[in-house]
């Protein structure tokens, strides 16, 4: 009952402190948004509590033993030659054994429980994305869907995402805080990351790997809607897109943020900083982890992202 | 061949614009302003001490007394100054880039390129040319003193070492004259600091740099692992070694497994980028998680490898200061050790989220948490050690105070990121910085600067100023927890470690705080330099020749202070552990002998610093492909060593005679000194002889 009670009393205090000033967009586990966050946070907490037993005795301990111990308390027993007891080595040694062995197996089960890997469990049918981190804006292809998107994640609320990730330029580290956190996305590589929003909302999404100047504008929304609202935004993304063909790709590649393609190819039927694509090559996905591993060099010219890149067709566009 | 060829072939790559002084003079935007500004700063830096040895006249001594000698404890000495002079740039960065963050909202001041050359030096410099240099440079000095050695196993390898880790600190700092640094962060990951992202000279840098410094740092650990298992006095078995020792026998074995997969993932780096290699590439088959696992193969051990001899340092500042025998001294041997074995098996906890299996990170976050228990034991054996103490509450108290309440919330994040559940969250975030700060501030700075100021009147001959070092011991605890600790709920609120700007406005409050944590540890440096200049012009005041002035417990205070530099004038006799306390108690500290006996000792050589130079201008010559130079200096660094091995005599000798008159002079003044009590340690009548304080004693004269 206590125990509950502190519990509760802690997670309002940090959400608190972690929600003073923050935007309508949601951008921590503290203030999660999903299952697996909210799992997360509860995890955090559990942790600290379960270490205080620990900590605690020395934030009170020392000053104490400062104090009643000072040079000029003679009236403090002085034992110079006192340096063993075996009752308080068997407490020295046990009690931080004892909760590191809880504590392991806490990790132990919800490592388990919350493998990014993992599929989440749901009545409904999983969304399935595949994300390509670039320099520096990032590219959600929905192959189910035929569309795709730069710097925007859409998805139905409610329904497990199941993204597939990889980086067609140097290693990057996607992260949805209020959602499920990160896992790296790297070239010729291919990463795996579940999430699921318990209800319409927007949160923060970005790359937190440093991947050069741009790195800070790598930021895209999360946007979980309702279902129909979802498939009103497939159908506008179908409407207002454009084709992601070979020349569009070779200019996503280029190092450049979000907002500069969106100068070079955006459209007003989009969000700010935001491109919809309404034909994807169906394999491009594969096609960015395989140029990797053809065996040939992939020379700097070629390369998304590295000095020097000049555009260069990765695969033969359907509008040409 | 044309002018175009000639040049080229003379200087390599470099030209008049990768220069940040020219850069600034042909684009005054504030970044290169500031780059420009700092690259003034090392030039006349470098001319003003130039000046100040020549006004000095002190060129040959700094050659004979100091750069060629292969005291242990004049390289201990020089080892300090490298790393206090590298800190003063680390900590100057560190403020700018609190400054630039603080104003991240705006977007800051600096450019992104500059603030990501800001945070690869820092990390660069603060962990491999401030931490590790302070660490071998207070290992140097004290070690053979507590085992009662007369200098290392290896003294001429050890002159090589210093002169290693130095040529990897001048590269650093020429990079702020010549071209630029890395903007890769201190792990250098590929594909990013590879060829095809990075073609300038910034990684190539950091390559040469931390490469060469790391073989400096094996040969070390060689060395002082060998000289504890050789050269102790006889009678000091292992478990009478004071502890300190053990933390240092501990650090060595780590340095002699660690630093290789550092310098091997760094040389197979450079075949990358210079030899067409495709370790870490994206293509041909390469892959940059082998570089993530060398790189932290090496990356965690070397954290345990700095803080291990702070702990040591740790133990002996509360023993003494509590004036009581260390408690748990076995449970403290066995808790080192957990943590050095431990250190090898955690590396996979810096990557939870490369995509590894759940039952990978299970095993690995398990043996993170691990560590905990041993450090849990040390942190109460310390506090038990307090429990019915005398606790003098000196300058190396209130740094080891500052380190028991932080350092234990280092220790709580720590637990905290040892889970992979929550590693996913906080990873890449300012939470992880604001973790790793909290270990090696607290931990491993606090507990080098208790360790500077406890040793401090042996090295020199008087104590440091008491209340500066106290000004300056708060500055750093309080500019620590501003600094630091806003850092974790940023982190908490997911903002990227690394981020010239960010764009929510719920940071910049705790941004500001932590601008002036920062402000207030720059203060802090400042107290300390002050401290050591007034030390300086104050130290007939402060003197305390004697060699005693903590009533200390180990062998080193047995010595006068400096000691003569073959340490001993007879090797001592170890009967106990905590040997002069004992020897004090019992009435056998301060005795003459007849054995005196002749010494032999090592001369000076120039070797080291030979290597030094010819090592710095391979670097450089690496760095801008100039290579008549690089195959010039590798040809000098090969002479150099096939020359020493035709030298024969090597080693010379001091006579009893002189050696018996030194130390009969030193004990005459301390029969004729008076001895005091520890309520006036602190004061100028501290000669450095200590009134024996027992309980007993302490009882009849009440």
């Amino acid at each position: 009952m206590g125990y509950n009670k502190a519990k509760q009393f802690s997670v309002l205090l940090l959400t608190a402190v972690i929600l003073a000033g923050c935007s309508e967009q949601r951008s921590s586990f503290l203030d999660p948004a999903g299952p697996i966050a909210a799992a997360q946070r509860a995890h955090l907490i559990e942790v600290v509590g379960w270490t205080m037993i620990a900590v605690v005795p020395v934030f009170i301990l020392v000053p104490v033993m400062l104090w009643r111990y000072r040079y000029r308390n003679t009236k403090a027993r002085y034992t110079p030659d006192w340096g063993y007891s075996g009752w308080l080595e068997l407490v020295m040694w046990g009690v931080p054994f004892m909760i590191v062995a809880v504590l392991s197996t806490k990790l132990w089960f919800s490592t388990k429980a919350l493998d990014p890997y993992k599929p989440i469990a749901s009545d409904a049918a999983p969304l399935n994305v595949q994300v390509v981190g670039l320099d520096w804006k990032w590219l959600f292809i929905y192959p189910d869907l035929g569309i795709a998107t730069v710097n925007q994640l859409a998805f139905p609320a409610g329904a497990p995402v199941s993204l597939n990730l990889t980086s067609d330029t140097v290693m990057q580290s996607f992260m949805v805080d209020a959602l499920a956190g990160q896992v790296y996305a790297m070239p010729g590589m291919r990463t795996k990351l579940h999430l699921l929003a318990d209800a319409a909302g927007v949160f923060k999404g970005e790359n937190v790997q440093f991947s050069g100047v741009g790195f800070t504008e790598q930021k895209f929304d999360a946007v979980a809607m309702t279902p129909e609202a979802f498939s009103e935004w497939v159908a506008r993304v179908k409407s207002d897109g454009v084709p992601l063909d070979a020349q569009t790709y070779e200019l996503l590649g280029a190092s450049s943020t979000g907002a500069q393609v969106y100068e070079a190819i955006g459209t007003n039927g989009m969000p700010a900083g935001v491109i919809y694509f309404n034909q994807v090559a169906p394999d491009l996905f594969k096609k960015v982890i395989g140029r990797y591993h053809g065996g040939e060099p992939v020379l700097p010219a070629n390369q998304p992202g590295a000095a020097g890149y000049v555009w260069q067709p990765l695969f033969n566009g359907s509008s040409k | 061949m044309t002018s175009d060829h000639t040049t080229t072939w003379l200087f390599g790559r470099l030209d008049l614009s990768s220069l940040p002084i020219w850069q600034a003079i042909q684009s005054p935007a504030i970044s290169e302003l500031i780059a420009g500004a700092a690259a003034m700063i090392v030039i006349a830096g470098a001319i003003a001490v130039i000046a100040f040895i020549t006004w000095l006249r002190a060129w040959r001594s700094l050659w004979t007394d100091w750069l060629t000698s292969t005291d242990h404890k004049r390289i201990g000495i020089m080892y300090c100054v490298l790393a206090l002079v590298m800190m003063t740039r680390g900590v100057i960065e560190a403020v700018l880039m609190r400054a630039q963050q603080a104003d991240g909202l705006s977007g800051g001041f600096l450019t992104p390129e500059h603030f990501a050359e800001l945070f690869s030096t820092h990390g660069t410099i603060m962990i491999f040319f401030v931490a590790m240099p302070l660490v071998a440079g207070v290992i140097n000095y004290i070690m053979p003193l507590q085992i009662g050695a007369r200098d290392m196993s290896f003294p001429v390898m050890n002159q090589i070492s210093l002169g290693l880790t130095a040529t990897g600190a001048v590269l650093v700092m020429s990079s702020l004259v010549f071209g630029k640094f890395s903007t890769g962060s201190w792990a250098a990951y590929p594909p990013y600091t590879g060829l095809a992202f990075n073609p300038g000279p910034g990684p190539d840098y950091w390559i040469w740099s931390v490469a060469i410094a790391g073989i400096g740092t094996t040969l070390s650990g060689i060395n002082f692992a060998v000289t504890i298992y050789k050269e102790r006095a006889p009678g000091m078995t292992l478990f009478r070694m004071p502890l300190f020792c053990w933390t240092v026998l501990c650090t060595s074995i780590i340095m002699i497994f660690a630093m290789p997969p550092l310098t091997v993932a760094t040389l197979m780096l450079a075949a990358d980028r210079y030899l067409d290699f495709h370790f870490f590439t994206n293509d041909l088959g390469g892959n940059m998680m082998n570089y993530v696992n060398l790189f932290w193969l090496f990356g965690h051990p070397e954290v345990y490898l700095l803080v291990l001899p702070a702990y040591g340092i740790i133990s002996e500042v509360v023993a003494t200061f509590s004036g009581k025998r260390l408690y748990g001294y076995t449970s403290l041997v066995y808790a080192t050790m957990a943590i050095a074995v431990l250190s090898f098996c955690v590396w996979l906890h810096h990557f939870f989220t490369m995509g590894q299996s759940a039952n990978v990170n299970i095993a690995f976050g398990i043996a993170s948490m691990c560590i905990a228990v041993p450090t849990g034991v040390k942190v109460y054996d310390w506090m038990a050690t307090m429990y019915r103490g005398r606790i003098r509450m000196t300058v190396p108290m209130i740094y080891v105070t500052g380190f028991f309440i932080l350092f234990v919330i280092g220790g709580l994040t720590g637990v905290i990121l040892a889970n992979p559940t929550i590693t996913y969250q906080v990873h890449n975030t300012l939470f992880l910085v604001a973790h790793f700060h909290n270990v090696i501030i607290p931990g491993v700075v606090f507990g080098l600067l208790a360790g500077i100021h406890y040793w401090f009147p042996k090295a020199f001959g008087f104590r440091l100023h008491e209340g500066w070092g106290r000004v300056s011991a708060l500055l750093w605890i309080f500019g620590f927890s501003f600094a630091f600790l806003p850092l974790y709920v940023v982190g908490l609120m997911g903002m990227p470690r690394r981020s010239a700007n960010f764009n929510d406005p719920a940071f910049e409050p705790l941004m500001l705080a932590a601008l002036f944590g920062a402000a207030l540890v720059l203060s802090a440096l400042a107290a300390l330099v002050i401290q050591i200049w007034v030390s300086v012009r104050d130290r007939d005041k402060l003197a305390a020749p004697l060699g005693d002035p903590w009533n200390g417990r180990t062998l080193e205070w047995a010595t006068p202070s400096p000691p003569p530099h073959y340490n001993f004038a007879v090797l001592p006799q170890v009967k106990d552990r905590d040997d002069f306390a004992a020897a004090k108690a019992n009435g056998r500290a301060f005795a003459d002998t007849a054995n005196y006996g002749d010494i032999t000792m090592p001369k000076n050589t120039a070797l080291g610093m030979i290597i030094c130079a010819a090592a710095t201008l391979l670097g450089m010559a690496l760095v801008w492909y100039i290579w008549w130079l690089a195959m010039l200096s590798v040809l000098t660094i090969v002479v150099a060593f096939v020359a020493r091995t035709f030298m024969l005599d090597t080693t010379y000798t001091i006579p009893a005679d002189e050696i018996s008159r030194e130390h009969r002079a030193w004990l005459a003044r301390v029969r004729a000194a008076s001895p005091i009590t520890r309520d006036r340690e602190t004061d100028d009548v501290n000669q450095g002889l200590a009134v024996l304080e027992l309980p007993e004693t302490l009882k009849a004269s009440r």
